[in-house]
Formats: structure tokens, sequence, C-alpha cells
């Protein structure tokens, strides 16, 4: 572990090479960027602009769940005439968890994650000097800064944002008579997500033929780090899903402003019945949850590819099973579009439907079971550096676990009918995606600091927001669970109507405390975020002393990322303490990690993985 | 005014943890860089490793403890008790994976906390280990599934005979109504567009089997006789949550979709089971607390809680989802015989006008 690693890094810097340098200037550099570290930067700022703003609401919800007979100054601050008083409004109420849920899984979640890590990742753990195409990449993140700027602007509008659940279930959302928030705050919703969809395709196609084309010499895909296929299969479901959310959006667009009846069908409202006939709302849920629920996955794959690869260098180990993690991200990938339906087991679908996917939903336990158990493998045995990327890596394998052991209940038909849109089903995906994704990305940020910004995040700082948002993430949502076994269903503005659930108050005013806690960690990582861009510790080359190829890139941001030539792949990603053939030493004396682009020692077995 | 207060507090805020960074700074040993963990790092992150996994489980017990007593009563439908059983063995199931799991996890991040010059096992794969893990879920899912698809299958295909009730659930912003099929035991055609003045429902009127059906806003329903309830829904999605008879329905436009079940335990007997009785006494202590400040603020006071079985609506569907319910009173048939006969029929409410 010394600094004078060998990292076979190329010695001669003024090489001719392919990309000349010369200043950019700053519209070129910073904002119309087509370099994929500086987009990767954009999308991480917008991401984190995006998931205070979600984070924020969901701080409102808590306060209304907890305290449903007081007064808030700032419910008038904030909300202004939805607040008046100090009483949040129920329209206002339906419409934080409807933006809430959109804002944190589709622009926090899908593009403050996959988009930065993506985009960061793949060109340098590959050995690419940039993304197959730099333009679209740009355009990419564009389209996601407009989609993100109209989503915002519709919290202004005059009837309020779109109030229907993150899902917007026609008929609900198609009807402005229904609720105040399908008018214009709908369209807007719509319009901001269709374009959300531009984007994200845009950028899965672009990482789909950078993995694929773009290698360096030697990087076969079984040498791949798992990051990069994870991102590569993130990539891929989101191009076979995300399409089908376009055209239940497009229909919908249809029904609300051009009369059509594909989701409507005999209506009777504000006293007359509407002309819409032989729709289904079903038909909505059908091709909503078909990317619904793969959605979760490109949610949480990527962030399982940065556990993998977080856990494998801090551990000082390899990966266990690094054939069986592909596999199961495979097996994932593939299930998670047959699965959708366990979202509508109680939505009047054909009960045989029901058993076919409870089948399905149940198989997809097996490869996550896999992947759970092969990192607490990985941890056994190692030699454990607790650096705050790896602590969130090891919160993200434990709320994956608790989370994940919840999904057997709801996935199971039967079990589903009673505590289907109860707080249980609150509880479970918040552990097992939005908790574990966002430890995932904070992962990454901790991690790739030094690779993004060149200087280093400070340690302590990272260990406190860590254990103040461990313990308050499961003080959040382990005792949810017990409200949505009491049948308290979600989406309730308040419970104070059913006196049968008055002694639930005490452990929902608990659950907000650990809440506005857990929030308050969040402003040591905003803190120690900003502060470190500016006068964190200068970042050495491969502070972690990690194999991947993007610790052999120099520090200072170049275009095309190596000087010289690229760098040539001779073994996989996870040669961390490999001894030499009579193990008296590491196959590199005196260093315990053997970067990609090492040749095979004299007489070193390449492992067969 | 308030703009400020917030801006001054997160000034504070900023300023707190700039200090609490420099204390960091200053008090780190000479050698420590602040930014990449070292020996004293992994061994203090490594007990706090311990002493979270104390605290994870403390919650799980604390949890398990104190609030498993919110979980619903024993079921009040026939097919409720298969529920409860697959719901107990399935949490079974998982908390034995969860507490081993967690345990592993967390003790081996302790023990194997990092120290320098250590040398960590590389251990890349074992066929043997990962057979084994993928064979015990496939057996426990195997077991889970067949058990959930056999009761799924029985709840979902309930019996019909002659002895079936049948009631219509009728949905719309924000209430519910019943209509029972009457003596003939067929409901009356019905359609949204039939709905105009007292025919909130939009029961046909020309349809003979309408004019004996019983349109009410609280549903009644004899002991142990089965029922088959058809959902309508004259507006916008809601879903039909009779918690306490582990039954759910989503109601849908255009649509009439279906959800049967027995009841087994009369609002009496409910009301004076151990669980309810406890409950609606800790509830109502509760209230009376509450009440004492609202007559402290000059406002009236709560009325004491009685319990009743309730239906109430589990999708959102506007303003006040949170208030959409519909009483239930389950009671033996001669009861319920007694105040169906005190009901208007359809055919009545219509000649009336």
């Amino acid at each position: 572990m010394s600094a004078e690693a060998i990292t076979a890094q190329p010695e001669n810097h003024s090489e001719a090479h392919a990309h000349h340098h010369h200043e950019q200037p700053f519209i070129e550099k910073y904002i119309f960027s087509t370099d994929h570290k500086m987009i990767a930067k954009q999308y991480l700022i917008t991401g984190l602009i995006m998931g205070f703003i979600g984070i924020a609401m969901s701080l409102l919800m808590r306060l209304q769940l907890a305290w449903p007979d007081e007064k808030f100054w700032i419910f008038e601050a904030l909300l202004g005439k939805f607040g008046t008083d100090g009483v949040m409004d129920p329209s206002i109420y339906l419409a934080l968890v409807t933006i809430h849920g959109t804002i944190m899984v589709f622009f926090v979640l899908t593009a403050g994650l996959s988009g930065t890590f993506s985009n960061l990742l793949i060109p340098l753990q590959i050995g690419a000097r940039d993304m197959a195409s730099g333009f679209l990449n740009m355009l990419s993140y564009w389209l996601f800064f407009l989609s993100s700027v109209i989503m915002v602007s519709s919290l202004f509008v005059e009837a309020g944002p779109a109030s229907a659940g993150w899902t917007v279930y026609p008929p609900l959302s198609a009807l402005p008579q229904a609720i105040g928030g399908s008018g214009m705050g709908m369209t807007l919703w719509l319009v901001s997500m269709t374009i959300f969809i531009a984007s994200s395709l845009l950028g899965s196609l672009n990482y789909i033929v950078t993995v694929l084309n773009l290698r360096t010499e030697g990087m076969s895909m079984t040498r791949l780090p798992l990051t990069v296929w994870a991102f590569f299969v993130t990539a891929i479901i989101g191009v076979v899903s995300f399409p089908v959310l376009l055209s239940a959006g497009l229909l919908l667009l249809m029904d609300r402003s051009f009369g059509t009846s594909f989701f409507l069908s005999d209506i009777y409202i504000q006293g007359e019945v509407l002309a819409h006939q032989g729709g289904s709302p079903v038909l909505y849920e059908h091709l909503f949850w078909f990317l619904g629920h793969p959605e979760v996955y490109i949610v949480l794959l990527p962030a399982l590819g940065i556990t993998s690869e977080v856990i494998a260098t801090n551990a000082r180990k390899p990966i266990f099973g690094y054939r069986a993690m592909v596999a199961s991200i495979l097996a994932i990938a593939f299930l998670s579009t047959v699965v959708w339906g366990h979202h509508m087991f109680v939505s009047g679908m054909n009960p045989f439907l029901g058993s076919v996917f409870t089948f399905t939903t149940l198989l997809i336990a097996i490869p996550s079971a896999v992947k759970a158990f092969n990192y607490i493998t990985t941890l056994w045995k190692g030699n454990l550096q607790f650096n705050p990327a790896m602590l969130f890596s090891i919160g993200l394998v434990s709320t994956f676990i608790t989370g994940g052991l919840t999904g057997i209940i709801l996935g199971d038909s039967t079990l589903d009918i009673n505590v289907h849109d109860t707080y249980f089903v609150v509880a479970h995906f918040h552990l097992v995606m939005g908790i574990s994704a966002l430890y995932g990305l904070f992962a990454g940020v901790y991690h790739w600091f030094p690779k993004m910004f060149g200087r280093m995040m400070n340690k302590n700082l990272g260990y406190v927001h860590f254990w103040v948002t461990a313990v308050g993430a499961y003080g959040v949502f382990f005792p949810m669970h017990f409200i949505g076994m009491a049948g308290l269903p979600r989406r309730y503005y308040t419970n104070t109507a059913f006196p049968y659930f008055d002694d639930l108050s005490d452990t929902n005013v608990l659950i907000s405390v650990f809440a506005m806690v857990t929030a308050a960690a969040q402003i040591v990582f905003i803190y120690n975020f900003i502060s470190s861009i500016f006068y964190g510790k200068r970042a050495t080359q491969n502070p972690w002393n990690s194999t991947t190829l993007e610790w052999t890139a120099p520090v200072e941001h170049i275009h095309g990322n190596w000087y010289g030539e690229l760098p040539k792949v001779y073994r996989w990603s996870y040669d961390y303490s490999k001894l030499n053939a009579d193990e008296s030493d590491y196959v590199i004396p005196g260093q315990d990690f053997i970067p990609q682009n090492v040749p095979l020692m004299e007489g070193e077995e390449e492992l067969n993985h | 005014m308030t703009a400020f207060l917030v801006i001054i507090v997160l000034a504070l805020l900023a300023i707190t943890f700039w200090q609490i960074s420099k204390v960091y700074n200053l008090s780190k040993p000479s050698g420590d860089d602040g930014v990449i963990a070292n020996d004293k790092d992994n061994q203090k992150q490594g007990k706090i490793m311990l002493i979270f996994m104390v605290f994870l489980y403390g919650l799980m017990i604390y949890s398990f403890v104190n609030l498993s007593k919110f979980y619903l009563p024993e079921a009040s439908s026939a097919h409720g008790s298969s529920y409860d059983q697959l719901m107990f063995i399935s949490i079974g199931v998982i908390m034995v994976v969860q507490v081993i799991t967690q345990i592993l996890l967390h003790y081996f991040a302790y023990k194997y906390r990092g120290k320098k010059g250590k040398r960590a096992l590389f251990y890349a794969d074992n066929n043997t280990l990962e057979f084994i893990w993928t064979v015990i879920p496939v057996v426990v899912l195997a077991g889970l599934i067949i058990y959930g698809l056999v009761s799924w299958t029985q709840i979902m295909n309930p019996q019909q005979d002659e002895d079936t009730m049948v009631v219509e659930i009728y949905a719309y912003q924000f209430d519910w109504r019943a209509r029972y099929a009457g003596k003939d035991n067929v409901l009356g055609k019905a359609n949204v567009r039939f709905i105009e003045g007292v025919n909130q429902l939009g029961v046909d009127e020309t349809d003979e089997y309408g004019k004996d059906d019983v349109i009410v806003n609280e549903l009644h329903l004899p002991v142990n006789k089965p029922v088959i309830f058809k959902f309508r829904s004259q507006d916008v999605l809601h879903s039909a949550y009779f918690p306490f008879f582990r039954s759910q329905m989503n109601v849908v436009p255009g649509m009439i979709t279906e959800f049967g079940f027995t009841p087994t335990t009369t609002s009496k007997e409910i009301k004076n089971s151990e669980y309810m009785l406890e409950k609606v006494k800790r509830i109502n202590e509760i209230r009376k607390e509450r009440s004492e400040d609202l007559i402290a603020e000059g406002r009236t006071a709560l009325d004491d809680y009685e319990f009743e079985y309730y239906l109430l609506c589990n999708k959102i569907c506007g303003v006040t989802h949170y208030n959409m319910q519909m009483k239930i009173v389950v009671e033996e048939e001669e009861d319920f015989n007694k105040w169906m006969e005190e009901q208007q029929t359809f055919g009545e409410l219509l000649a009336q006008q």
C-alpha cells in the first residue's frame, strides 16, 4: 500500500495523443459540455438539488401526520394559500405525496444516481476516451434539466401540482373535475415526464453502445467491474420499459385533451355523464407498471453495482462469486419485466394472472438473496477499511435485506390483499429501494468524489452523516410496518376521522422525529460536499488503492481521460490481496492490489472466475 | 420575516458544522489526513458497527413487543384465519432470515475490521456455497408460493350457491352505498347514464329485477352467510378495503369487480372480545387526555369511541379520500331480516316521486 504503487502508468506525458488541449470557453466547459465527467457532475448536482426538494416535502408530510391538529407557520411560508393560517390543505397533502414520489424515484434515484455514475464511470472504467456520442450525452443532460425545471415549475400552478399519486392513475389524473391538481399541474407533469423519458432513452442508448463498442484492449465482458455490468443492464431495462411509460403518458394526454377514451368509461362526475365510453383504467395500470416495476431495479441495480465495487475495494478482497453476481444482475433484469402484475393483485385483474405474477415475483427473491449472501461473504476474512463509502455500502446491504424480506409478504397475492396500499407497502419500498438506493448514491459520492472533483471529502463528517442516517432511517421505517399491519391506508391526509387509529399517534410522532433527525444529518453531507469541492484535501491519483482503470487516469480532468495511449487490460478488476505462487507475499510485493492494467506476473495464474 | 429567520437558522447550522469540522481537524493526531480511514478509524467504526447492531435488534424487539398489538384482531371472516396463518408463517420465516443475516453482516464488519499489515483472504468463488444459498431460498419460497396460491385460489373463487347473498358496493367521491339484490337475489341493471334525481346509483328503472333492490348507506351482513360483493364506481378508482375481514378489491369505473367472503363474527361479539375491549379502552384514554386539552382551549371535547366494523377507501380518489368510510354491522340472521324489512325498496323510492 505504498505511495509508489505500481500502476503501469505511461511515463511520457508529452507523447502525442489524439486529443490535443486547448483552453475551452466557460460555456463549453461548464454548461454545454460534451465531456462525460462534467456531465456526470451536472447530473449529480441537479439530482442533489431535486433531492433537497423531495426530502423537504417528506418532512412537511411527516409534520402533518404526526401533529394533525397543530398549526405550523412553515406550512404557510412554504405552501402559501394551501397552508393558510398554518393549516395544511388536504389537496396539497396529496400533491406533496405525488411530487415527492415523482421527484425521488425519477429525478433523484434514476437521473441523479444512474445518470451521474453511468456517465462518470462507464468511460473511465472500460478505458474509453468518452461516451460513444458526447453530443447525445449533452442533450440527455439538458433534457433532464428541462424536465426538472418543468416539474418544479408545476408546483406554482394556480390549482396546484399533480395530486393523483406518483402513479397518476386515471380517471383521477384525467379529470380536472375530480381534483384540482389534474388540471394544468397534471399537464405539466406529463410534459415533464415525456421530456424526462426522452432524456433517459438518449442516455441509456449511449451507455449501451459505449459498453459494447468502446472497451479498451483486453477488457472482455468478464473483466468488467460489476459497476459497469450494473449500469449496462440498467440501461437495457430502461430502453425496454421507459417507452411503455411514454405510451401510457401519451394516451393519458389524449384522453385528457383530445377526447379519446383509452382509460375512461361510464363516468358521472359533478352532475354530468361524460362522453367517454369503453376505456379501462386497468389498461393504464398495466402500462404504467410495465415500467413501474422495472423502474425499481433501474434505481437499485446501479446502487448494487456501486456497492459491489466499494465493498471489494474496502474489504481488500475480490467480490465473492463474480459470475454469480453477473448472473444475478441478468436474472433480476429479465424477471423485472415479468412481475409488474404484483402491483395489481386487487385491481380487478383476473385472479389467475395474480397466481402467475406471485410465482414470478417470488422467483426474483432468489437472485436477490444470492447477491446479499455474496456481499456478506465478501466481508468474511477481509481487512475492512471503514471509509464512509464502505459504511454506506454495508448499510445498503442491511436495508436491502430488511426491505427485501417484506417483499415476500407483498409479492404473495394472498397476503397482499390486506396490506395492499397500507403503510406496510410504504415501509417496504422505502427501505428496499429508497434508502438502499440513497445509500448507494452516497457511497458512490464519497468513493468517487476524488475522481469528480480532484479533492477528498472529510471522513469524520462522513461518519456523522452515516451513523445518524442509519439510525434515523431504521427508526422511521421499521415501526412503520406495524402501522401498516394495523390496516392504516397510505396517502391519508389525517386519520383523525378514524378514532380506531388514535393509538397509533405516538408511533407517528416517533417516526416524524426520526425523520427530522435523519433529514438534519443530510445537512452535514451537503456542507461536507460543498466545502470539500473548494477546500477539500487534494486527492492523490489512487486514494483507495483500487484496481479499476479510473484510478490510472490523472487526477486533473483532461479531454480523453488518459495522457498518451489508452491503458491495456490484463486481468479482472478484483485482484485484491492475491498471493504469489509460494504464498510468501502478495503478487506485487508489499502491495495488496493489482490494477487491471498490470500484466500477469511470471508464474501467476489468471483465475477462472 | 420568516424567510429571514430561516436564513439565520441555516447560517447558524452552517457555522456549527464548520466549527465541528474544525474541532475534528484540531483533535486528529498527526499523520491523520482526515480523509482516508486509518487503523484508529477502523477500530472505532468496527465497534460502532456492533453498537448499531444492538440498536437494530433493540428496535426490532421494541417494535415486536410494543407495536404488534396494532395487528388487526383475529379475522372476522371464514377465509381470514388461513390468511392470518399464512401471514404469521411468512413473518416467522422472514424474521429468521433477518436475524441471521443481520448478525452475520454486522458481526463480520466488526470482526474483520482492518488493521495495517493484516492480510485479507483471497477468496473469489465457491460453487458449493453458491449452490447451497441458491437452493435454500428456492425450497423455502416454493413452499410459501404453493401455500399462498392454494389460499389465493380458494379466496378468489368462492363457491356460489342459492344461499349466497349478492350485494353491490357502490363508490363515488367521497362515500359508499350498498345495494342489496332484494327478494329475487338478482341486482337490477345499472349504468351511470340512468342517474337522475333520487336514482343516485343509476339503476335501470325499467328493469323488473331492480324494483326490489334496497339501497342503503350502512352495510348490514348476516353472520355465517356467504356474500358476494359486486363493486361499481361512478367516477374515479376507489378501493373497498375491509381490514377486519381480510378483504380488498379495487372499484373501477367502467367495469364490475368482485370479492366474496363469509363474515363469522358479529359486531356484538367483536366489541366484547378481549382484544377490542382493551383497544377501545386505550383509545378512550387517549381521547380523554386530548379532550382535556381541547376544553382548556375552549373547544368541544371528543366523544367516547365505540368500535364498529368499517369499510374504507384505500385508493387515492381525491381531496377527502382520507374520510371515505362506511359502517358495517354483522348480526344474527333474524336481526338482519328485521332490519331489511324496515328498508325502502328501490321501487317504493320511485313510487314516492
